[in-house]
C-alpha cells in the first residue's frame, strides 16, 4: 500500500534523525542546499524569484515535488527585493538592483563598522546599530543618524528623546522602515504558507532557523573580510570583546527561531574561519570559543545545529570535534572525507562534499561515482546526509537529480 | 638593521617595523634600499604561506605594513624610479561577479614578485578584457570567479580572446574558491591555481620571470 503523506514526512524526519544521532537509517538521507536552483530548474529568472512570491511559490515547489529529496529549501535565502529596496539595503547587489535579472545576488564587501568604532559598539550596541550602523548599511535609514543617543530620554523618562522623532528626515527613515517591515512580514508569511503546504505533501522543511557563527557575524557584516582579518592583530582585545558580546545574541536568535518554527534544525553557517582564512592558534582563539558556546546552547534547548561549513576545514577537524555525540550535523564544503570519517565518526554527524563545480561541468555518470565514494566512506554505518558542498545555484538539473536517486538506491543500508 | 627590519616585516610586527624604517631612514639609508628589503620581507612572507604557516590575514598584514613603509619611504625619493618590471599579468573578476578579495591577493603577490600587473576590477565583460588586452599587451591573463555563474562569464571571455585572435598571444590561468582543474578545462583555459602562490609560479613558468 502506497504511503501517505503524514507517513512519508515522519519517515523522512526519522531518516535525518537518526543520521544525527549516529543510528543507522534505512538508508543515506539525501537534502540538497538549493539557493537559486529553483528558479533555473523551474524557468524563472533571479530577479522574479526575488520579485514574484507566486511565481517563487511555482518554481520552489515544482522543485521540491520533482527532485523528491528528503527535505526541502524554501526560498529563505533569497529575499524579498521589494523589501531590500525599501531599506535601500547596501550590502547587496541584485537581480533587478545593480545585477542582471539571471543574475544571483552578491555581496559587497565593506568595513561596514571601523576599526575605531568597537568602543561606541562595546558600550552601547543598540544605540550603534540604531543610529550609526542602519543608517550606514541602509540608505533609507540616514535619518535615524539625526536622533539623539537613545538613552538622551531621561526627561520625564522619555521628553528629552522624543522631539528628535518630529525631524522630517526622521520620520521619512521610520516611514521606510515600516514599509520595509510591511514587505517582510508578508513574506515570512508566505514562507510559513509554503512550509504548511510541502508539509501536507510529506516533505519536511530542512531548515528551522538560522545563525552565525559569533565571530562571522563581526567578520561578514561589520568589519568584512579584510578588515577583521586585520583586527586579530591591530586590534584583538575589542575583537574578541565583540566576539564574546554577540555569541548570546547567535545564540538568542537560533533558539528564538526554532522555537517560532517549531523545527529544530538550527543553520549555522560558518565562513571566516576555514583552512587558509585564520592560523590554528587563531582559530582556536577567535573563532572555535564562540561557535562552541553556541553549539552546546543550542544543544541545551533540545534543537540540532546544523552547521553548515563553506570552505576547506580537514585541518579543523581535530578542534571542532569537540562536542557532544550525536547531536550535531557538520556540513562540508571541502574536506578529507576519510579524515573526516575517521575523526568525526561516531561523534558527529557529516554532510556536504558533492562539489559544486560537478555539479556544474560533470556528468550524471562522473556524480553518480563521487557520491558512491561518500556513501561508501563517509556513509559507512550511517552518520552521513548527501548534499553539495555549498548552496546550489547554477547546476546540470540531471546532475542534481542523479545525486538524489542515486543515494536513494545505492545508499539503502541492507 | 637591514636584516632587523626584513625579519619586523615578515614576523608582522607592524609597529615595530615602521621604527625600525624610520630610524634607518633617519640615519640616511637610501629609501631604495629600505624599499628593497620591505620586498624581500613579503618574499618571506609568500614562502611561509607557501609552506602553510602563513595564511590569507598574514598575507593581507604584510601589504599593510609595506604599504605604511612605502607612504614614509616616497617622501625621501627625489623623482619616480623606474622599477623594472620582469612579466605583465592583467587581472580581473569576470562578468557578473562582483568579488574581489581573492584577486587584489593575488595582484599583491604578483607585483612582489616583481610583475607588472593591471588589475581591472570585477565584473568585467568579455569585451573589456579584449579591449585591456589590446592595450597592455600581458603574457599572463588570470581570470577571477567566486560563484558558479563565473565558469561560464570564463568560458566567454577566453571564446572572446579567440574571437579576437588574441588567444595564442596569452597564457590564461583561473582561480577562486569554486574553481578547480575540470573547470579550467571546461572553460577553456591553460591552467588553474589554487592560491595566490600558485598563481605566481603560473605566471613565473609562463614569462621570463624565473
Amino acid at each position: 500500500m502506497e504511503k501517505s503523506p503524514q507517513e512519508l514526512y515522519k519517515e523522512r524526519e526519522k531518516r535525518f534523525m537518526d543520521a544525527v544521532q549516529l543510528k543507522v537509517p534505512d538508508r543515506v538521507p539525501v537534502v540538497p542546499c538549493l539557493d537559486f536552483f529553483p528558479a533555473i530548474y523551474a524557468g524563472i529568472n533571479f530577479e522574479e524569484s526575488m520579485y514574484d512570491m507566486d511565481k517563487a511559490w511555482m518554481a520552489w515547489k515544482k522543485t521540491a515535488l520533482d527532485l523528491d529529496a528528503d527535505m526541502y529549501w524554501n526560498s529563505y535565502i533569497s529575499y524579498p527585493g521589494k523589501g531590500l529596496e525599501a531599506l535601500g539595503y547596501k550590502i547587496l547587489q541584485w537581480p533587478g538592483n545593480g545585477l542582471p535579472a539571471e543574475r544571483m545576488y552578491q555581496f559587497v564587501e565593506g568595513e561596514y563598522m571601523k576599526a575605531d568604532e568597537y568602543d561606541e559598539f562595546l558600550a552601547d550596541p543598540s544605540d550603534y546599530l540604531i543610529r550609526t550602523y542602519y543608517p550606514r548599511i541602509c540608505g533609507t535609514m540616514a535619518g535615524l543618524q539625526k536622533l539623539s543617543p537613545i538613552h538622551s530620554g531621561f526627561w520625564q523618562g522619555i521628553f528629552g528623546l522624543v522631539g528628535n522623532f518630529g525631524d522630517p528626515e526622521v520620520q521619512e527613515s521610520l516611514r521606510s522602515l515600516m514599509e520595509a517591515g510591511t514587505i517582510f512580514a508578508k513574506w515570512f508569511d508566505f514562507l510559513g504558507e509554503f512550509n504548511q503546504e510541502l508539509e501536507s505533501l510529506g516533505y519536511p522543511n530542512a531548515l528551522g532557523a538560522a545563525t552565525y557563527a559569533p565571530y562571522d557575524i563581526i567578520g561578514d557584516t561589520f568589519r568584512g573580510t579584510r578588515g577583521v582579518m586585520l583586527d586579530m592583530y591591530r586590534n584583538p582585545d575589542k575583537l574578541l570583546e565583540a566576539v564574546d558580546m554577540v555569541t548570546p545574541w547567535a545564540l538568542e536568535a537560533g533558539v528564538n527561531g526554532a522555537k517560532a518554527s517549531g523545527n529544530p534544525r538550527v543553520w549555522i553557517w560558518l565562513h571566516k574561519g576555514c583552512q587558509g582564512f585564520m592560523n590554528d592558534e587563531q582559530f582556536q582563539k577567535f573563532y572555535w570559543p564562540g561557535l562552541k558556546k553556541l553549539i552546546m546552547g543550542l544543544i541545551e534547548e533540545d534543537l540540532v545545529p546544523y552547521i553548515y561549513i563553506e570552505g576547506d576545514y580537514t585541518c579543523r577537524l581535530e578542534t571542532i570535534a569537540d562536542v557532544p555525540k550525536g547531536k550535531v550535523v557538520y556540513h562540508f564544503e571541502q574536506v578529507d572525507i576519510y579524515k573526516a570519517k575517521e575523526i568525526l565518526g561516531g561523534i558527529a554527524c557529516i554532510s556536504g562534499n558533492v562539489p559544486n563545480a560537478l555539479l556544474c561541468t560533470g556528468t550524471p555518470e562522473e556524480v553518480k561515482e563521487y557520491c558512491k565514494k561518500l556513501i561508501d566512506v563517509l556513509g559507512k554505518d550511517g552518520g552521513y546526509i548527501m548534499d553539495s558542498g555549498a548552496c546550489i545555484d547554477e547546476a546540470k538539473p540531471e546532475n542534481i537529480k542523479a545525486m538524489i536517486d542515486f543515494t536513494k538506491e545505492y545508499g539503502v543500508y541492507r | 638593521m637591514q636584516e632587523k627590519l626584513k625579519e619586523l616585516m615578515a614576523d608582522l610586527k607592524e609597529e615595530e617595523a615602521l621604527e625600525a624604517a624610520k630610524e634607518m631612514l633617519d640615519n640616511g639609508e637610501d629609501p631604495l634600499e629600505v624599499l628593497e628589503i620591505c620586498r624581500k620581507a613579503v618574499e618571506v612572507v609568500g614562502k611561509r604561506f607557501e609552506e602553510g604557516t602563513y595564511f590569507i590575514p598574514d598575507l593581507l598584514m604584510s601589504g599593510e605594513i609595506l604599504e605604511s613603509i612605502s607612504d614614509i619611504v616616497k617622501p625621501h625619493i627625489s623623482s619616480d624610479v623606474e622599477t623594472k618590471k620582469c612579466g605583465k599579468v592583467l587581472i580581473g573578476t569576470v562578468e557578473g561577479d562582483i568579488h574581489d578579495i581573492g584577486k587584489n591577493i593575488v595582484t599583491f603577490m604578483l607585483e612582489v614578485n616583481g610583475f607588472d600587473v593591471m588589475d581591472i576590477g570585477v565584473d568585467v565583460p568579455p569585451a573589456v578584457f579584449v579591449e585591456k588586452i589590446k592595450e597592455f599587451k600581458p603574457q599572463v591573463v588570470g581570470l577571477c570567479g567566486l560563484l558558479t555563474l563565473a565558469f561560464d562569464s570564463m568560458k566567454n571571455t577566453i571564446e572572446a580572446l579567440a574571437n579576437a585572435g588574441l588567444r595564442d598571444q596569452v597564457k590564461v590561468m583561473i582561480g577562486g574558491s569554486p574553481t578547480d582543474e575540470k573547470v579550467a578545462e571546461y572553460v577553456g583555459a591553460d591552467a588553474y591555481g589554487k592560491d595566490a602562490n600558485a598563481a605566481v609560479e603560473l605566471s613565473r613558468k609562463w614569462t621570463a620571470c624565473a
